[in-house]
């Protein structure tokens, strides 16, 4: 019986370990003047396995991109507790990469240096880290754009080279905030693809915030999805039944894709009507 | 329109404009005088003899290079103060905040009534011309790189940081071309003030460089002279501005070209 208690309470201690990112009871509030508050997340509680790959999914301005800065640490919680793989987060999350929803590409360097950055903060010898961010501009499928600027590539291969910028890093949790969201609906379609092809190589934890529903159950493998703000709350967690690997475009004419989509869609449609409502269809 | 086109017609504008000082200037009237007075006005044949001449005796050469020299210590020495200061500023936005009105006020200022301090402090020679280009392209450099250091996209420095960059990183990959792209995007406007710097200062008080020779034909009621000084102080903007143009060309080489200002 005693043994049995040690056993449960090592496995106990064991499983915050596992967990890459924690988010507990995060309230994030800011102060607009002397008097007025906006709360933009109350309560929130998520977590991301190691390896699983999560999508939020909510409607427009319901404090997403708010909620994964936090996990960033680009913005502290106003009350609620962070951990990244069981230790508390104090600053920037150094074991996360974040591809951002906006242009964040360095525009006066070229995309190779771009890609190279970020070894080069690391301290690895500029050299190197040429040669490497010529590897990773091949597996994005730049290959030959290495000496372009930002300015003379397209959207789609902008974005990347932000995901090769991101990557090249190797860290161990994913941040992506609506990071296909400019693109036109094919290129989407082919960066979704992509991104599941590169995460597929060594699965690291990626929470990814969307706006789109089906883009989130075709990536991930759990979709939770936020109310409509102020003061957004986590209502609904759904797993993703769908094998691995996807093909995007072809799952969505998967019968369990459908049936997921509608079974989230009840929960969602209401929150979406709330979200125009509030900010006026903008 | 091709370039050979464009060009050609460049040319014929000057042409029609020279032919008409030509005629106005040289053709009796019916009382005997042409209709514009030569001696207010000169001709383009009088002026070209005399632009010839400086060149042919070589006496011009010692005044480009003095005005040249004045324009370029006061683009060096603004650009590297502005550069400093504004980077000084743009960090410390306490300081910014405390000197603010002083900055408003002396850049307010009709930089003028400065030359003849400068005149008292320096002398006649070359640094009381330096100075006065120097208040005029500091300023300039100064607004364009707080602008540059401030005006950082929050996106881009947000990525820098997650990046792993430190605060020197982040001055070196960030805020440094970004206040440099800011900077050379008024490089024009900062090069033609230390021009107009040198040559007003010239004009105020001098013994030497485009400036003075103006003043000196002025003096003596030589048109000739005053046009002649003109035109190659004209030319020798002109030659300027295309150096700038070219440095521009390669160091913005990562900027787009419709985002090319110039203010």
């Amino acid at each position: 019986m005693a043994e049995g208690a040690g056993a449960s309470m090592r496995a106990a201690a064991r499983q915050p370990a596992a967990e890459a990112v924690s988010l507990r009871d995060v309230t994030i509030t800011f102060r607009l003047g002397d008097k007025v508050a906006f709360t933009a997340v109350n309560s929130a509680s998520l977590s991301v396995a190691d390896g699983e790959f999560v999508a939020i999914v909510g409607p427009t301005g319901c404090g997403k991109s708010t909620l994964l800065n936090v996990a960033a640490g680009l913005l502290a919680p106003s009350s609620g507790a962070v951990s990244i793989f069981g230790r508390p987060l104090s600053g920037l999350n150094r074991q996360s990469g974040y591809l951002f929803q906006a242009d964040a590409l360095f525009p006066w360097k070229t995309a190779r240096d771009n890609v190279a950055i970020g070894l080069e903060t690391a301290g690895v010898p500029s050299a190197s880290a040429k040669a490497k961010a010529q590897d990773w501009l091949t597996r994005v499928g730049l290959g030959h754009f290495g000496g372009r600027y930002p300015h003379m590539l397209s959207g789609g291969q902008r974005k990347r080279v932000g995901l090769a910028q991101v990557l090249i890093r190797d860290p161990k949790i994913l941040l992506m905030d609506e990071p296909f969201g400019p693109l036109d609906a094919q290129t989407r379609q082919i960066m979704g693809n992509l991104l599941l092809d590169l995460w597929s190589a060594d699965r690291k934890a990626v929470l990814f915030v969307t706006h789109d529903l089906e883009e989130a159950i075709a990536l991930s493998d759990r979709v939770v999805i936020m109310s409509a703000g102020p003061a957004a709350r986590i209502i609904g967690d759904w797993k993703v039944p769908l094998p691995r690997p996807r093909d995007i475009s072809e799952v969505r004419l998967d019968k369990a894709f459908h049936d997921l989509h509608r079974e989230i869609w009840q929960t969602l449609k209401d929150e979406v009507l709330k979200g125009y409502a509030q900010t006026g269809g903008g | 329109m091709n370039r050979l086109m464009l060009i050609s017609l460049q040319v014929g504008v000057a042409l029609v404009v020279l032919l008409a000082w030509h005629l106005l200037t040289t053709i009796p009237m019916s009382d005997g005088k042409p209709l514009v007075p030569p001696f207010f006005f000169s001709t383009p044949g009088d002026v070209i003899a005399r632009i010839v001449k400086w060149f042919a005796e070589g006496t011009i050469w010692r005044h480009l290079w003095i005005t040249l020299t004045e324009a370029m210590l006061a683009f060096v020495i603004g650009s590297v103060g502005g550069i400093l200061v504004g980077f000084w500023f743009a960090r410390q936005p306490l300081i910014a905040a405390i000197f603010d009105p002083y900055v408003k006020m002396i850049n307010a200022l009709p930089r003028i009534v400065l030359a003849p301090i400068f005149t008292l402090w320096f002398g006649l020679g070359i640094w009381s011309k330096v100075a006065l280009g120097v208040t005029l392209v500091f300023f300039i450099v100064f607004f364009n790189v707080y602008q540059g250091v401030r005006e950082v996209s929050p996106t881009v420095l947000a990525n820098a940081r997650m990046l792993g960059m430190n605060e020197r990183q982040l001055m070196r990959h960030v805020y440094w071309p970004s206040a440099l792209s800011w900077m050379f995007s008024s490089l024009h406007t900062s090069v033609g003030f230390a021009v107009v710097g040198a040559v007003v200062g010239e004009y105020l008080g001098s013994a030497a460089g485009l400036g003075y020779l103006i003043l000196q034909a002025e003096g003596t009621f030589d048109i000739a002279g005053v046009f002649a000084g003109m035109f190659v102080l004209a030319a020798f903007v002109i030659v300027i501005d295309g150096v700038v143009t070219l440095v521009e060309k390669r160091l913005l080489v990562w900027r787009p070209a419709a985002a090319d200002t110039r203010t």
